[in-house]
Protein backbone atom coordinates (compact mmCIF):
# COMPACT_ATOMS: atom_id res chain seq x y z
CA UNK A 1 0.00 0.00 0.00
CA UNK A 2 1.55 3.65 -0.91
CA UNK A 3 1.57 6.31 1.54
CA UNK A 4 -0.43 8.24 -0.50
CA UNK A 5 -3.33 5.27 -0.22
CA UNK A 6 -2.58 4.86 3.46
CA UNK A 7 -2.94 8.96 4.24
CA UNK A 8 -6.28 8.89 2.04
CA UNK A 9 -7.64 6.21 4.62
CA UNK A 10 -6.34 8.07 7.35
CA UNK A 11 -8.21 11.53 6.51
CA UNK A 12 -11.54 9.87 4.82
CA UNK A 13 -11.85 7.64 8.10
CA UNK A 14 -11.08 11.02 10.11
CA UNK A 15 -13.79 13.27 7.69
CA UNK A 16 -16.67 10.47 8.86
CA UNK A 17 -15.68 10.56 12.31
CA UNK A 18 -15.63 14.43 12.85
CA UNK A 19 -19.10 14.74 10.71
CA UNK A 20 -20.31 12.19 12.73
CA UNK A 21 -19.07 13.60 15.64
CA UNK A 22 -20.43 17.23 14.66
CA UNK A 23 -24.48 15.83 15.13
CA UNK A 24 -23.64 13.69 18.25
CA UNK A 25 -22.14 16.04 20.49
CA UNK A 26 -23.79 16.93 22.90
CA UNK A 27 -21.50 20.03 23.78
CA UNK A 28 -21.50 23.23 20.85
CA UNK A 29 -17.96 23.33 21.46
CA UNK A 30 -17.29 19.77 20.86
CA UNK A 31 -19.51 19.84 17.95
CA UNK A 32 -17.06 22.74 16.49
CA UNK A 33 -14.25 21.05 17.41
CA UNK A 34 -15.30 17.65 15.42
CA UNK A 35 -16.30 20.10 12.55
CA UNK A 36 -12.84 21.76 12.41
CA UNK A 37 -11.71 18.43 12.26
CA UNK A 38 -13.93 17.54 9.23
CA UNK A 39 -12.49 20.44 7.11
CA UNK A 40 -8.55 19.92 8.27
CA UNK A 41 -8.75 16.41 7.03
CA UNK A 42 -10.37 17.70 3.79
CA UNK A 43 -7.66 20.05 3.25
CA UNK A 44 -5.30 16.65 2.86
CA UNK A 45 -7.37 15.31 1.18
CA UNK A 46 -7.51 18.26 -1.21
CA UNK A 47 -3.35 17.94 -0.97
CA UNK A 48 -3.55 14.70 -1.67
CA UNK A 49 -4.98 15.33 -5.09
CA UNK A 50 -2.51 18.26 -5.57
CA UNK A 51 -4.69 21.24 -4.88
CA UNK A 52 -2.33 22.75 -2.19
CA UNK A 53 -3.32 26.22 -2.88
CA UNK A 54 -7.51 25.39 -2.21
CA UNK A 55 -5.74 23.11 0.77
CA UNK A 56 -4.05 25.63 2.52
CA UNK A 57 -6.92 28.53 1.58
CA UNK A 58 -9.61 25.61 3.24
CA UNK A 59 -7.51 25.68 6.43
CA UNK A 60 -6.89 29.56 6.46
CA UNK A 61 -10.39 30.67 5.60
CA UNK A 62 -12.76 27.85 7.05
CA UNK A 63 -10.63 26.27 10.06
CA UNK A 64 -8.60 29.79 11.14
CA UNK A 65 -11.27 31.90 10.67
CA UNK A 66 -14.74 31.14 10.60
CA UNK A 67 -14.53 28.42 12.76
CA UNK A 68 -12.62 30.84 15.29
CA UNK A 69 -15.41 32.74 15.22
CA UNK A 70 -17.62 30.29 15.74
CA UNK A 71 -15.64 29.21 18.94
CA UNK A 72 -15.23 32.32 20.25
CA UNK A 73 -19.19 33.19 19.92
CA UNK A 74 -20.10 29.58 21.59
CA UNK A 75 -17.30 31.21 24.22
CA UNK A 76 -18.89 34.26 24.69
CA UNK A 77 -22.34 33.11 25.38
CA UNK A 78 -20.89 30.38 27.48
CA UNK A 79 -23.64 28.10 26.04
CA UNK A 80 -24.33 25.27 27.88
CA UNK A 81 -26.00 21.41 26.37
CA UNK A 82 -27.99 22.13 23.43
CA UNK A 83 -31.50 21.70 23.81
CA UNK A 84 -33.27 18.38 22.20
CA UNK A 85 -36.15 18.23 20.87
CA UNK A 86 -37.90 15.09 18.78
CA UNK A 87 -37.24 15.05 15.15
CA UNK A 88 -39.72 17.94 13.78
CA UNK A 89 -42.29 16.69 11.21
CA UNK A 90 -40.73 18.17 8.27
CA UNK A 91 -37.56 16.44 8.82
CA UNK A 92 -39.24 13.29 9.35
CA UNK A 93 -41.62 13.54 6.30
CA UNK A 94 -39.44 15.79 4.01
CA UNK A 95 -35.62 15.55 5.13
CA UNK A 96 -35.20 11.99 5.53
CA UNK A 97 -36.54 10.60 1.62
CA UNK A 98 -33.90 13.53 0.34
CA UNK A 99 -31.36 12.42 2.69
CA UNK A 100 -31.98 8.79 1.11
CA UNK A 101 -32.39 10.44 -2.61
CA UNK A 102 -29.42 11.86 -1.88
CA UNK A 103 -27.50 8.59 -0.76
CA UNK A 104 -28.80 7.05 -3.67
CA UNK A 105 -27.59 9.52 -6.03
CA UNK A 106 -24.17 9.41 -4.87
CA UNK A 107 -24.41 6.11 -4.81
CA UNK A 108 -25.14 5.07 -8.43
CA UNK A 109 -22.90 8.34 -9.66
CA UNK A 110 -19.79 6.57 -7.69
CA UNK A 111 -20.34 3.02 -9.21
CA UNK A 112 -21.57 3.35 -12.69
CA UNK A 113 -20.10 6.79 -13.42
CA UNK A 114 -16.40 6.85 -12.10
CA UNK A 115 -16.01 2.94 -12.26
CA UNK A 116 -14.60 2.33 -15.67
CA UNK A 117 -12.06 5.89 -15.05
CA UNK A 118 -11.14 5.88 -11.58
CA UNK A 119 -8.09 3.47 -11.81
CA UNK A 120 -6.64 5.53 -14.26
CA UNK A 121 -7.62 8.48 -13.51
CA UNK A 122 -7.32 9.01 -9.50
CA UNK A 123 -3.09 7.98 -10.08
CA UNK A 124 -2.60 10.95 -12.06
CA UNK A 125 -3.79 14.27 -9.88
CA UNK A 126 -4.00 16.89 -11.60
CA UNK A 127 -1.60 19.51 -10.72
CA UNK A 128 -3.13 23.35 -10.62
CA UNK A 129 -0.19 25.94 -10.00
CA UNK A 130 -1.01 29.24 -8.44
CA UNK A 131 -0.58 30.79 -11.08
CA UNK A 132 -3.01 29.03 -13.54
CA UNK A 133 -5.75 29.51 -10.55
CA UNK A 134 -5.02 33.40 -10.34
CA UNK A 135 -4.66 33.85 -14.03
CA UNK A 136 -8.24 32.11 -14.13
CA UNK A 137 -9.56 33.71 -11.46
CA UNK A 138 -8.82 37.27 -12.71
CA UNK A 139 -9.65 37.00 -16.38
CA UNK A 140 -12.73 34.17 -17.03
CA UNK A 141 -14.29 34.42 -13.79
CA UNK A 142 -13.72 37.97 -12.73
CA UNK A 143 -17.12 39.02 -12.57
CA UNK A 144 -18.13 35.95 -10.13
CA UNK A 145 -15.19 37.29 -8.12
CA UNK A 146 -15.98 40.80 -7.70
CA UNK A 147 -19.63 40.02 -6.87
CA UNK A 148 -18.39 38.07 -4.21
CA UNK A 149 -16.44 40.68 -2.95
CA UNK A 150 -19.08 43.18 -3.22
CA UNK A 151 -21.64 40.51 -1.37
CA UNK A 152 -18.80 39.89 1.58
CA UNK A 153 -18.19 44.17 1.80
CA UNK A 154 -22.47 44.10 2.33
CA UNK A 155 -22.20 41.58 4.90
CA UNK A 156 -19.33 43.61 6.62
CA UNK A 157 -21.75 46.83 6.40
CA UNK A 158 -24.43 45.04 7.55
CA UNK A 159 -23.44 43.45 10.80
CA UNK A 160 -21.86 46.83 11.76
CA UNK A 161 -24.95 48.48 11.41
CA UNK A 162 -26.56 45.94 13.35
CA UNK A 163 -23.93 45.76 16.12
CA UNK A 164 -23.60 49.83 16.46
CA UNK A 165 -25.01 51.67 19.39
CA UNK A 166 -27.75 53.85 19.10
CA UNK A 167 -26.57 57.15 18.83
CA UNK A 168 -27.56 59.17 21.86
CA UNK B 1 16.58 -1.63 4.58
CA UNK B 2 14.06 -2.62 1.76
CA UNK B 3 11.61 0.39 2.90
CA UNK B 4 14.48 2.77 2.91
CA UNK B 5 15.47 2.44 -0.58
CA UNK B 6 11.65 2.67 -1.76
CA UNK B 7 10.72 5.66 0.09
CA UNK B 8 14.35 8.16 0.04
CA UNK B 9 12.38 11.16 0.49
CA UNK B 10 10.51 10.14 3.73
CA UNK B 11 13.61 8.55 5.43
CA UNK B 12 15.34 11.86 4.82
CA UNK B 13 12.65 13.76 6.04
CA UNK B 14 12.57 12.20 8.90
CA UNK B 15 16.18 12.46 9.47
CA UNK B 16 15.60 16.07 9.08
CA UNK B 17 12.60 16.69 11.45
CA UNK B 18 14.55 14.70 14.20
CA UNK B 19 17.60 17.24 13.98
CA UNK B 20 15.39 20.22 13.48
CA UNK B 21 13.18 19.40 16.29
CA UNK B 22 16.66 18.46 19.09
CA UNK B 23 17.68 21.93 17.85
CA UNK B 24 14.73 23.69 18.12
CA UNK B 25 13.66 22.18 21.42
CA UNK B 26 17.40 23.10 22.63
CA UNK B 27 16.91 26.45 21.09
CA UNK B 28 13.66 26.84 22.99
CA UNK B 29 15.46 26.03 26.32
CA UNK B 30 17.92 28.71 26.25
CA UNK B 31 16.03 31.45 25.31
CA UNK B 32 14.42 31.19 28.45
CA UNK B 33 17.19 31.54 29.95
CA UNK B 34 18.31 34.10 27.24
CA UNK B 35 15.64 36.24 27.87
CA UNK B 36 15.91 36.03 32.05
CA UNK B 37 19.42 37.09 31.66
CA UNK B 38 18.81 40.28 28.97
CA UNK B 39 15.63 41.39 31.50
CA UNK B 40 17.85 40.86 34.52
CA UNK B 41 20.51 43.27 32.82
CA UNK B 42 18.27 45.64 31.93
CA UNK B 43 16.99 45.73 35.81
CA UNK B 44 20.20 45.63 37.27
CA UNK B 45 20.12 42.01 38.28
CA UNK B 46 21.93 38.88 37.49
CA UNK B 47 19.35 36.51 36.65
CA UNK B 48 19.94 32.86 36.89
CA UNK B 49 23.53 32.35 38.02
CA UNK B 50 23.30 29.00 40.76
CA UNK B 51 22.80 26.14 38.22
CA UNK B 52 25.58 25.70 36.84
CA UNK B 53 28.35 28.38 35.35
CA UNK B 54 26.27 31.38 34.63
CA UNK B 55 22.61 29.79 35.44
CA UNK B 56 23.20 27.71 31.92
CA UNK B 57 21.80 24.54 33.41
CA UNK B 58 18.60 26.91 34.70
CA UNK B 59 16.21 25.46 31.34
CA UNK B 60 17.78 21.74 32.47
CA UNK B 61 16.40 22.12 36.27
CA UNK B 62 13.38 23.71 34.95
CA UNK B 63 12.14 20.61 32.60
CA UNK B 64 13.18 18.39 35.33
CA UNK B 65 11.12 20.15 37.64
CA UNK B 66 8.20 20.68 35.47
CA UNK B 67 8.50 16.99 34.20
CA UNK B 68 8.21 15.92 37.99
CA UNK B 69 5.31 18.23 39.03
CA UNK B 70 1.48 16.83 40.30
CA UNK B 71 -0.90 17.02 37.07
CA UNK B 72 -3.74 18.55 38.36
CA UNK B 73 -6.59 18.44 35.67
CA UNK B 74 -9.49 20.49 37.78
CA UNK B 75 -12.43 18.71 38.54
CA UNK B 76 -14.85 20.53 36.42
CA UNK B 77 -12.83 20.88 33.73
CA UNK B 78 -13.78 19.57 30.43
CA UNK B 79 -11.06 17.16 30.57
CA UNK B 80 -11.04 16.13 26.40
CA UNK B 81 -10.59 20.27 25.74
CA UNK B 82 -8.34 20.35 28.47
CA UNK B 83 -5.97 18.22 27.51
CA UNK B 84 -6.17 18.44 23.74
CA UNK B 85 -5.24 22.05 24.33
CA UNK B 86 -1.39 22.11 25.01
CA UNK B 87 -0.88 19.53 22.60
CA UNK B 88 -2.73 21.50 19.92
CA UNK B 89 -0.63 24.70 20.93
CA UNK B 90 2.87 23.72 21.20
CA UNK B 91 2.27 20.60 17.62
CA UNK B 92 0.73 23.57 15.57
CA UNK B 93 3.60 26.21 16.81
CA UNK B 94 6.32 23.64 15.55
CA UNK B 95 4.99 22.42 12.45
CA UNK B 96 5.12 26.04 10.97
CA UNK B 97 8.76 25.79 11.53
CA UNK B 98 9.14 23.00 9.01
CA UNK B 99 8.27 25.47 6.19
CA UNK B 100 11.33 27.83 7.07
CA UNK B 101 14.53 27.22 5.01
CA UNK B 102 17.57 28.54 6.55
CA UNK B 103 20.12 28.30 3.95
CA UNK B 104 20.19 28.11 -0.02
CA UNK B 105 22.88 25.28 -0.27
CA UNK B 106 21.79 21.97 -0.73
CA UNK B 107 23.25 19.14 1.27
CA UNK B 108 23.54 15.50 0.88
CA UNK B 109 21.88 12.95 2.85
CA UNK B 110 22.45 9.25 2.59
CA UNK B 111 22.94 10.22 -0.72
CA UNK B 112 20.07 12.42 -1.76
CA UNK B 113 20.51 15.68 -2.33
CA UNK B 114 18.23 17.93 0.39
CA UNK B 115 17.72 21.24 0.39
CA UNK B 116 17.97 23.18 4.14
CA UNK B 117 14.34 23.00 4.52
CA UNK B 118 11.96 20.22 6.26
CA UNK B 119 8.85 21.17 3.28
CA UNK B 120 8.98 23.12 0.69
CA UNK B 121 6.62 24.35 -1.09
CA UNK B 122 6.02 26.89 -3.39
CA UNK B 123 2.69 28.51 -1.62
CA UNK B 124 4.91 28.02 1.36
CA UNK B 125 3.65 31.48 2.78
CA UNK B 126 -0.13 30.94 2.66
CA UNK B 127 0.62 27.49 4.15
CA UNK B 128 2.54 29.07 6.92
CA UNK B 129 -0.47 31.49 7.67
CA UNK B 130 -2.77 28.67 7.70
CA UNK B 131 -1.09 26.23 10.22
CA UNK B 132 -0.54 29.43 12.73
CA UNK B 133 -4.17 30.55 12.17
CA UNK B 134 -4.87 27.69 13.96
CA UNK B 135 -3.00 28.44 17.08
CA UNK B 136 -5.59 30.45 18.23
CA UNK B 137 -7.51 27.25 19.37
CA UNK B 138 -4.78 26.20 21.75
CA UNK B 139 -4.96 29.82 23.96
CA UNK B 140 -9.13 30.22 23.34
CA UNK B 141 -9.81 25.67 24.38
CA UNK B 142 -7.42 26.22 27.20
CA UNK B 143 -9.72 28.97 28.14
CA UNK B 144 -12.45 27.61 27.67
CA UNK B 145 -12.24 23.73 29.05
CA UNK B 146 -10.79 24.86 32.57
CA UNK B 147 -14.27 25.70 33.57
CA UNK B 148 -13.32 29.06 35.38
CA UNK B 149 -13.60 32.66 35.27
CA UNK B 150 -10.20 34.25 34.85
CA UNK B 151 -9.05 31.73 32.09
CA UNK B 152 -12.09 31.69 30.31
CA UNK B 153 -11.64 35.62 29.80
CA UNK B 154 -7.95 35.21 29.29
CA UNK B 155 -9.34 33.08 26.01
CA UNK B 156 -11.83 35.48 24.92
CA UNK B 157 -9.56 37.94 25.61
CA UNK B 158 -6.41 36.60 23.42
CA UNK B 159 -8.69 34.85 20.40
CA UNK B 160 -10.26 38.66 19.91
CA UNK B 161 -6.92 39.91 19.83
CA UNK B 162 -5.16 37.29 17.73
CA UNK B 163 -8.27 37.09 15.21
CA UNK B 164 -7.67 41.41 15.23
CA UNK B 165 -4.25 41.05 14.53
CA UNK B 166 -4.39 38.57 12.19
CA UNK B 167 -5.57 40.66 9.55
CA UNK B 168 -3.21 43.54 9.91
CA UNK B 169 -0.32 40.57 9.93
CA UNK B 170 -1.51 38.97 6.79
CA UNK B 171 -1.88 42.70 5.06
CA UNK B 172 1.74 43.62 6.22
CA UNK B 173 3.30 40.67 3.84
CA UNK B 174 1.30 41.38 0.66
CA UNK B 175 3.39 44.18 -0.06
CA UNK B 176 6.71 42.02 0.30
CA UNK B 177 4.70 39.59 -2.15
CA UNK B 178 3.71 42.18 -4.52
CA UNK B 179 7.41 42.86 -5.06
CA UNK B 180 8.64 39.54 -4.95
CA UNK B 181 5.91 37.68 -7.19
CA UNK B 182 6.04 34.92 -5.17
CA UNK B 183 4.90 32.91 -2.26
CA UNK B 184 7.83 30.18 -2.02
CA UNK B 185 10.63 31.65 0.51
CA UNK B 186 13.74 30.54 -2.17
CA UNK B 187 12.24 32.78 -4.71
CA UNK B 188 11.34 35.68 -1.71
CA UNK B 189 14.61 35.92 -0.57
CA UNK B 190 16.41 35.22 -4.11
CA UNK B 191 14.12 38.70 -5.82
CA UNK B 192 16.39 40.36 -2.66
CA UNK B 193 19.75 39.80 -3.82
CA UNK B 194 21.94 42.52 -5.36
CA UNK B 195 22.64 45.99 -4.08
CA UNK B 196 21.66 49.76 -5.11
CA UNK B 197 24.93 51.66 -5.87
CA UNK B 198 26.89 48.83 -5.69
CA UNK B 199 26.32 48.54 -1.21
CA UNK B 200 23.04 49.25 0.25
CA UNK B 201 21.73 45.48 0.01
CA UNK B 202 17.86 45.16 -2.11
CA UNK B 203 16.27 43.59 0.90
CA UNK B 204 12.97 44.34 1.37
CA UNK B 205 12.90 46.09 4.73
CA UNK B 206 13.88 49.26 2.45
CA UNK B 207 10.77 49.92 -0.27
CA UNK B 208 8.88 47.95 2.67
CA UNK B 209 10.04 49.84 5.74
CA UNK B 210 6.08 50.63 6.78
CA UNK B 211 5.31 46.91 6.25
CA UNK B 212 7.84 46.09 8.54
CA UNK B 213 6.80 47.73 11.25
CA UNK B 214 3.42 46.95 10.79
CA UNK B 215 4.81 43.41 10.90
CA UNK B 216 6.46 43.39 13.96
CA UNK B 217 4.02 45.49 15.88
CA UNK B 218 1.17 42.73 14.51
CA UNK B 219 3.59 39.86 15.01
CA UNK B 220 4.37 41.02 19.04
CA UNK B 221 1.19 40.75 19.25
CA UNK B 222 0.46 37.60 17.31
CA UNK B 223 2.52 35.90 20.27
CA UNK B 224 0.90 37.67 22.85
CA UNK B 225 3.99 39.19 24.24
CA UNK B 226 4.57 42.02 26.02
CA UNK B 227 3.39 45.17 25.39
CA UNK B 228 0.79 42.97 24.20
CA UNK B 229 -0.17 40.22 26.46
CA UNK B 230 -3.22 40.59 28.02
CA UNK B 231 -4.71 37.19 27.35
CA UNK B 232 -2.07 36.64 31.04
CA UNK B 233 -2.41 39.77 32.55
CA UNK B 234 -1.20 38.57 35.97
CA UNK B 235 -2.39 41.94 37.78
CA UNK B 236 -5.78 41.31 35.86
CA UNK B 237 -5.89 38.00 34.92
CA UNK B 238 -3.78 35.79 37.41
CA UNK B 239 -2.38 34.05 34.14
CA UNK B 240 -4.65 34.44 31.68
CA UNK B 241 -5.88 31.14 29.73
CA UNK B 242 -3.08 28.93 31.76
CA UNK B 243 -4.17 29.74 34.97
CA UNK B 244 -5.35 26.35 35.75
CA UNK B 245 -2.39 24.25 33.92
CA UNK B 246 0.35 22.95 35.86
CA UNK B 247 2.84 20.70 35.60
CA UNK B 248 4.41 19.45 31.66
CA UNK B 249 1.37 21.09 30.38
CA UNK B 250 1.73 24.56 31.23
CA UNK B 251 4.92 24.22 30.04
CA UNK B 252 4.19 23.40 26.75
CA UNK B 253 2.28 26.55 26.56
CA UNK B 254 5.42 28.49 27.60
CA UNK B 255 7.45 26.32 24.79
CA UNK B 256 4.85 26.98 22.37
CA UNK B 257 4.96 30.36 23.13
CA UNK B 258 8.81 30.36 22.36
CA UNK B 259 8.55 28.54 19.23
CA UNK B 260 6.01 31.34 18.02
CA UNK B 261 8.13 33.73 18.77
CA UNK B 262 11.26 31.86 16.70
CA UNK B 263 8.45 31.43 13.69
CA UNK B 264 7.72 35.35 13.67
CA UNK B 265 11.48 36.34 13.65
CA UNK B 266 12.10 33.76 11.12
CA UNK B 267 9.45 34.75 9.11
CA UNK B 268 10.02 38.85 9.44
CA UNK B 269 13.94 37.43 8.57
CA UNK B 270 12.87 35.98 5.26
CA UNK B 271 10.27 38.70 4.44
CA UNK B 272 12.36 41.69 5.05
CA UNK B 273 15.93 41.37 6.00
CA UNK B 274 17.32 38.97 3.06
CA UNK B 275 16.53 35.99 4.53
CA UNK B 276 20.36 33.94 4.65
CA UNK B 277 21.72 37.39 2.14
CA UNK B 278 25.39 38.58 3.80
CA UNK B 279 24.99 42.16 4.48
CA UNK B 280 28.22 42.57 3.19
CA UNK B 281 29.24 43.04 -1.10
CA UNK B 282 30.04 39.54 -2.12
CA UNK B 283 33.53 40.64 -3.08
CA UNK B 284 34.67 40.33 -0.19
CA UNK B 285 35.82 36.95 0.07
CA UNK B 286 36.56 37.00 3.07
CA UNK B 287 33.43 37.11 4.57
CA UNK B 288 33.23 33.22 4.01
CA UNK B 289 35.29 32.78 7.18
CA UNK B 290 33.65 35.08 9.28
CA UNK B 291 31.27 31.82 10.89
CA UNK B 292 34.68 30.08 11.38
CA UNK B 293 36.65 32.88 13.27
CA UNK B 294 33.60 33.98 15.66
CA UNK B 295 33.29 30.06 16.69
CA UNK B 296 37.42 29.78 17.23
CA UNK B 297 37.10 33.22 18.99
CA UNK B 298 34.16 32.19 21.09
CA UNK B 299 35.70 29.38 22.01
CA UNK B 300 39.11 31.13 22.97
CA UNK B 301 37.09 33.24 24.80
CA UNK B 302 34.98 30.30 26.99
CA UNK B 303 38.67 28.16 27.58
CA UNK B 304 40.11 31.38 29.51
CA UNK B 305 37.16 32.69 30.86
CA UNK B 306 36.78 28.99 32.84
CA UNK B 307 40.55 28.64 33.49
CA UNK B 308 39.90 31.82 35.23
CA UNK B 309 36.90 31.02 36.78
CA UNK B 310 36.32 30.68 40.80
CA UNK B 311 33.27 28.36 40.21
CA UNK B 312 34.59 24.52 40.28
CA UNK B 313 31.98 23.38 37.17
CA UNK B 314 33.15 26.44 35.37
CA UNK B 315 36.17 25.28 35.31
CA UNK B 316 35.69 21.98 34.10
CA UNK B 317 32.61 22.70 31.98
CA UNK B 318 33.33 26.15 29.89
CA UNK B 319 36.85 24.57 28.81
CA UNK B 320 35.13 21.52 27.20
CA UNK B 321 32.51 23.90 25.91
CA UNK B 322 35.53 25.78 24.42
CA UNK B 323 37.15 23.26 23.08
CA UNK B 324 33.95 21.73 21.06
CA UNK B 325 33.92 25.19 19.76
CA UNK B 326 37.11 25.42 18.48
CA UNK B 327 36.93 21.77 16.72
CA UNK B 328 33.43 23.23 15.06
CA UNK B 329 35.15 26.53 14.42
CA UNK B 330 37.94 24.68 12.41
CA UNK B 331 35.39 22.43 10.19
CA UNK B 332 33.43 25.48 9.49
CA UNK B 333 37.24 27.04 8.25
CA UNK B 334 37.02 24.21 5.39
CA UNK B 335 36.07 25.59 1.73
CA UNK B 336 33.09 23.35 1.33
CA UNK B 337 31.73 23.25 4.51
CA UNK B 338 32.31 27.27 4.72
CA UNK B 339 30.19 27.67 1.67
CA UNK B 340 27.01 25.63 3.08
CA UNK B 341 26.97 26.90 6.33
CA UNK B 342 27.02 30.65 5.31
CA UNK B 343 23.45 31.14 4.43
CA UNK B 344 22.63 29.82 8.46
CA UNK B 345 25.11 31.55 9.95
CA UNK B 346 23.51 34.93 8.57
CA UNK B 347 20.22 34.06 8.95
CA UNK B 348 20.02 32.83 12.59
CA UNK B 349 22.38 35.64 13.30
CA UNK B 350 19.72 37.84 11.70
CA UNK B 351 16.65 36.18 13.55
CA UNK B 352 18.49 36.02 17.26
CA UNK B 353 18.78 39.75 16.52
CA UNK B 354 15.00 39.95 16.13
CA UNK B 355 14.74 37.61 19.55
CA UNK B 356 16.79 40.13 21.14
CA UNK B 357 14.41 42.62 20.10
CA UNK B 358 11.31 40.92 21.82
CA UNK B 359 12.99 40.77 24.83
CA UNK B 360 14.18 44.35 24.58
CA UNK B 361 10.80 45.20 24.26
CA UNK B 362 9.97 42.69 27.19
CA UNK B 363 11.99 44.85 29.32
CA UNK B 364 10.83 48.51 29.01
CA UNK B 365 7.75 48.17 27.88
CA UNK B 366 4.66 48.81 29.85
CA UNK B 367 1.34 47.19 29.18
CA UNK B 368 -1.23 48.37 26.85
CA UNK B 369 -5.48 48.55 28.63
CA UNK B 370 -7.53 46.32 26.26
CA UNK B 371 -9.38 49.23 24.89
CA UNK B 372 -6.51 50.89 23.76
CA UNK B 373 -5.03 47.49 22.17
CA UNK B 374 -8.20 46.92 20.43
CA UNK B 375 -8.42 50.61 18.87
CA UNK B 376 -4.63 50.54 18.19
CA UNK B 377 -5.19 47.47 16.27
CA UNK B 378 -8.26 48.12 14.18
CA UNK B 379 -8.38 51.81 13.60
CA UNK B 380 -4.60 52.64 14.01
CA UNK B 381 -2.48 49.45 12.35
CA UNK B 382 -5.04 48.28 9.97
CA UNK B 383 -5.51 51.73 7.88
CA UNK B 384 -1.50 51.61 8.03
CA UNK B 385 -0.82 48.57 6.62
CA UNK B 386 -3.74 48.76 3.94
CA UNK B 387 -2.41 52.55 2.92
CA UNK B 388 1.04 50.39 2.71
CA UNK B 389 -0.51 48.11 0.33
CA UNK B 390 -1.99 50.34 -2.39
CA UNK B 391 0.45 52.36 -2.63
CA UNK B 392 3.12 49.29 -3.04
CA UNK B 393 0.02 48.55 -5.84
CA UNK B 394 0.32 51.66 -7.44
CA UNK B 395 4.11 51.41 -7.38
CA UNK B 396 4.62 48.14 -9.23
CA UNK B 397 1.79 48.53 -11.45
CA UNK B 398 3.57 51.89 -13.20
CA UNK B 399 7.09 50.99 -12.46
CA UNK B 400 7.21 46.98 -12.46
CA UNK B 401 7.86 44.41 -9.63
CA UNK B 402 11.62 44.83 -9.59
CA UNK B 403 11.43 48.81 -9.58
Amino acid sequence: MSIAMALFIVCGALTIFGAVGLILAKEPVHSALSLILVMVALAVLYLLLGAEFIAAIQILVYAGAIMVLFVFVIMLLNAGEEVRTNLSRLARWVGLPLGVFFLAEMGYLLFHEYAGRAAGAANAPVVASTTDLSMKLFTEFVLPFELTSILILIAVLGAMVLARKEPQ
Amino acid sequence: MEFVSQHPILVVSVIKIAIALFVVMTALAYLTWFERKVVARIQSRWGPYWVGPHGLLQPLADGIKFLFKEDVVPPTADRITYVLAPFLALALALTTLALIPIGPATISVLGQKTQLVIAHSNIALILLFAISSLGIYGVALAGWSSNSKYPLMGGLRSSAQMVSYEVSLTLSVVGVLLLAGSFDFYDIVGSQSGRWFHFIPKWQIIPQFFGFLCYLTAAIAETNRIPFDLPEAETELVAGFHTEYSSFKFAMFFMAEYANMITVSCLATLLFLGGWLSPFPDTWSWQLYLPAVGLILGGLAMIAGGITSGQLTAKLVFPVLGLFCLAVGGLCAIHGVAVVVQGPFWFIGKVFLLLFFYVWMRGTLPRFRYDQLMSFGWKFLLPVSLANLVITSIVVMFLGARG
